[in-house]
């Protein structure tokens, strides 16, 4: 494929600010602009370089040896500036620095292992509803059903102590915040930074963490020497942050998914194994994580752009899922398209490891309600939340009926 | 915290597609080289160019040759380079036909099956590196080396082999002067890894690669060393003790609904596969790791060389190709 390089100067450039309120309530619009201004576009408000198309954003994202991550996947870059927290493990690290952790935690929470935990997780899922159900079967689906049951089930199976918990979602709400530019979000977030840090990093430690749960194993996979003292601390803490805030938005994104698709909704129940692929579907159509940033190892020319050194490359993995190029009438929520592909969960060396669990946890819940819930419909309208790069709901208030 | 050191190559980079699954897919042999006695190092390519499946070192292929044989073959390239695989091929005078169809008959523009890559020798973090390498047992250990080099941590490298003729990549391994000892055997004798390793301490791994006689060595030269110093690779399933049943047992196989007796001389894979179960198996020799299988009941007697310990005491999977079962009865997610 031969085409024409472009210096930054002849590039599509955009003022649009990703980050702006407006955008970040309704991301439509800028996911379009972005999209369609071409393969690349350089956005001069923060120096970076944006991908919104699939075929860029996904092979952008294979690419680990020119489009790296240990500068950070938030916009701030590394290069030039001392990260608020030691880089995650393995998020923030490349090859061969990636290898160790990346290793310990695929075998961790591989699909084999967790089947261990499905028929727990049934339980808790029937027991979860069922209390939801008697209690009138109208309530805010947010805290009640998306946060809920994440938040019963994973830090059971990290092995957390019980107590505090809700506030893992405030830590999450600053981790992806911090991943954005330091605007009043990421100052709203701040005010709590210290104290967060600090009490998760209390959670990261051998002795507070249950036998047998995923943290355990990892500090075992350390004892083992398949990975270093220093690293299984912060191969503890990539499960607190990326674990739990990522599979609320994805459960809360497939509850409003239905609830605005009654017609979707009967179809999984005809035939409850689609719940998989619905939640696939769900993480394609609403892109929880809708942003992450790389960095330029060197020079590098790319798709119809020369990009230099050491500069940040934004993903739109949102806009990509979305992309016209790739899917046929995608902005429907279509449990009868094959989602496979999406980048929802990154692609790649770096594609989310935990991706299994987040299936397993949507499955079970999906599973679940199908079995017990005839009817999901809006009791009142949503109301968005506001976060630099996950794309959340503050309430998200349904009626059920059995 | 990136650094420079790991150079990437400059220069254009292909938007292509997302590369496939690795299940199965197609390479072509670009180039053929001899690299020592007996030894011809062969480089892989995409058909049509795009990336190859990403690796860590210490990470194998099987390569399906055209005559229907699957073998298992170490990457030794530059895993910085995503267009093109390494393997080298040692022709073995007793080995199974594999070897001596690609030293005779394989040629440049030939296309071979490519499964995985996979890894089931991998390196971890670590202060300091003793490499042990016999014969061919080198080509793992090379990307280890590379990196280890590069992550400026302490190693060395005692590399065994017949004679100097018959070690390859010796070149490569020359800009890293002393901390590299060849050791042929028709000049120096056999290696003698206890002087070599030195007094036991922390914070040190051993890596080896080789023929069963030098990992038996290594073996009892590491146990005076702390627990999980030493780390092997086998290229020869080891030498087992009788199956722990003389007899047959049964193997239920739960999402089919179906039952199958296992005899004493047939193993789980091709019981399975006789009653109509498409299962995916490769080296048959439960050294590659392709048709790991689900235990839900009963307790494997395992005989490959693929999981370690702790998957072993969990009992919750089995290489069906060489293991068998402890139990009357076996329950299997097939």
């Amino acid at each position: 494929m031969t085409s024409i390089r472009q210096d930054a100067a002849a590039l599509p450039t955009s003022d649009i600010d990703p980050f702006d309120h407006e955008n970040l309530r309704d991301r439509t619009p800028m996911q379009i602009a972005l999209r369609e201004a071409g393969p690349v576009v350089y956005l001069n408000r923060y120096d970076v370089y944006a991908l919104g198309r699939y075929d860029e954003v996904g092979a952008a994202m294979v690419d680990w040896q020119h489009f790296q991550v240990g500068a950070g996947v938030g916009l701030a870059n590394f290069h030039t500036e001392k990260p608020w927290r030691l880089p995650a493990m393995p998020t923030e690290s490349d090859p061969p620095l990636h290898d160790a952790p990346r290793r310990v935690l695929s075998k961790i929470l591989s699909p084999r292992v967790l089947r261990r935990v499905r028929e727990q997780w049934t339980a808790d899922a029937e027991e979860l509803v069922e209390r939801l159900v008697a209690a009138g079967g109208e309530f805010d689906a947010m805290p009640a059903l998306a946060a809920a049951f994440p938040l019963k089930v994973f830090p059971d199976a990290v092995g957390l102590p019980k107590e505090g918990r809700e506030d893992l979602l405030a830590y999450g709400d600053l981790v992806f915040n911090a991943f954005g530019p330091k605007n009043d979000l990421f100052t709203r977030s701040a005010n709590r930074l210290a104290e967060l840090s600090a009490w998760v990093t209390t959670l990261c430690a051998r002795e507070v963490l249950a036998e047998g749960g995923f943290g355990a194993e990892i500090w075992a996979a350390a004892d083992r020497g398949d990975l270093t003292q220093q690293q299984a601390p912060l191969v503890v803490r990539s499960l607190l942050s990326a674990g739990v805030d990522t599979t609320v938005h994805g459960i809360a994104a497939i509850l409003h998914a239905f609830a605005t698709h009654p017609e979707q909704w009967q179809r999984l129940r005809e035939q409850p194994q689609l719940a998989r692929v619905a939640f696939d579907e769900a993480v394609r159509w609403a892109s929880p994580l809708q942003m992450v940033f790389h960095t330029t190892a060197t020079e590098t020319a790319f798709a119809d752009a020369t990009i230099p050194k050491h500069k940040k490359i934004l993903m739109l993995l949102g806009a990509a899922n979305r992309d016209p190029r790739r899917w046929h009438n995608p902005d429907a929520f279509d449990l009868t398209r094959d989602p496979s592909g999406h980048l929802g969960f990154g692609m790649g060396i770096h594609q989310c490891v935990g991706q299994h669990v987040a299936r397993l946890e949507a499955e079970v819940l999906l599973t679940v309600l199908a079995r017990r819930i005839k009817q999901i419909e809006p009791a009142a309208p949503p109301r968005r939340g506001l976060n630099n790069t996950l794309q959340t709901w503050e309430s998200l208030p349904i009626r059920v009926s059995t | 915290m990136t650094d420079d050191e790991f150079s990437v190559p400059a220069g254009s980079v292909p938007a292509g597609s997302v590369p496939a699954g690795t299940d199965q897919a197609t390479v072509r042999v670009t180039a053929r080289t001899q690299v020592a006695d007996d030894v011809v190092a062969l480089t892989l390519e995409h058909p049509q160019g795009d990336r190859l499946p990403a690796w860590t070192p210490g990470s194998h292929v099987d390569l399906v040759l055209p005559n229907g044989l699957t073998r298992q073959y170490s990457l030794c390239g530059d895993r910085w380079d995503p267009f093109t695989y390494r393997v080298a091929v040692l022709r073995e005078p007793t080995g199974r036909r594999g070897s001596a169809w690609v030293h005779d008959t394989l040629r440049p523009g030939d296309l071979l099956g490519l499964g995985g890559p996979r890894n089931h020798f991998p390196m971890v973090p670590s202060d300091e590196y003793l490499f042990i390498a016999g014969g061919i047992g080198i080509t793992p250990l090379l990307p280890m080396i590379r990196q280890a080099d590069m992550m400026g941590a302490e190693w060395k490298l005692l590399y065994g082999g017949r004679r100097r003729t018959s070690m390859a990549f010796r070149d490569e391994l020359e800009r890293y002067g002393d901390r590299v000892r060849l050791v042929p055997q028709d000049e120096y004798g056999l290696l003698d890894l206890a002087t070599w390793l030195g007094e036991p301490r922390e914070g040190t791994k051993v890596y080896c690669c080789g023929p069963a006689p030098l990992l038996a060595a290594a073996e009892s030269a590491c146990s005076p060393w702390p627990e999980y110093t030493l780390r092997t690779e086998r290229f020869t399933p080891p030498e087992l003790d009788a199956p722990a049943r003389k007899g047959p047992f049964d193997v239920e196989l739960r999402r089919s609904g179906k039952t199958v007796t296992v005899d004493p001389d047939v193993s789980i894979l091709d019981a399975v596969r006789g009653v109509g179960i498409d299962m995916l198996s490769s080296c048959r020799q439960g050294t590659c790791g392709t048709c790991e299988t689900t235990v839900l009941d009963g307790i494997p007697d395992h005989r490959d060389c693929v999981l370690d310990e702790a998957e072993r005491a969990a009992g919750d999977c089995m290489l069906i190709c060489v293991s068998r079962s402890r139990t009357d009865r076996l329950v299997l997610d097939l």
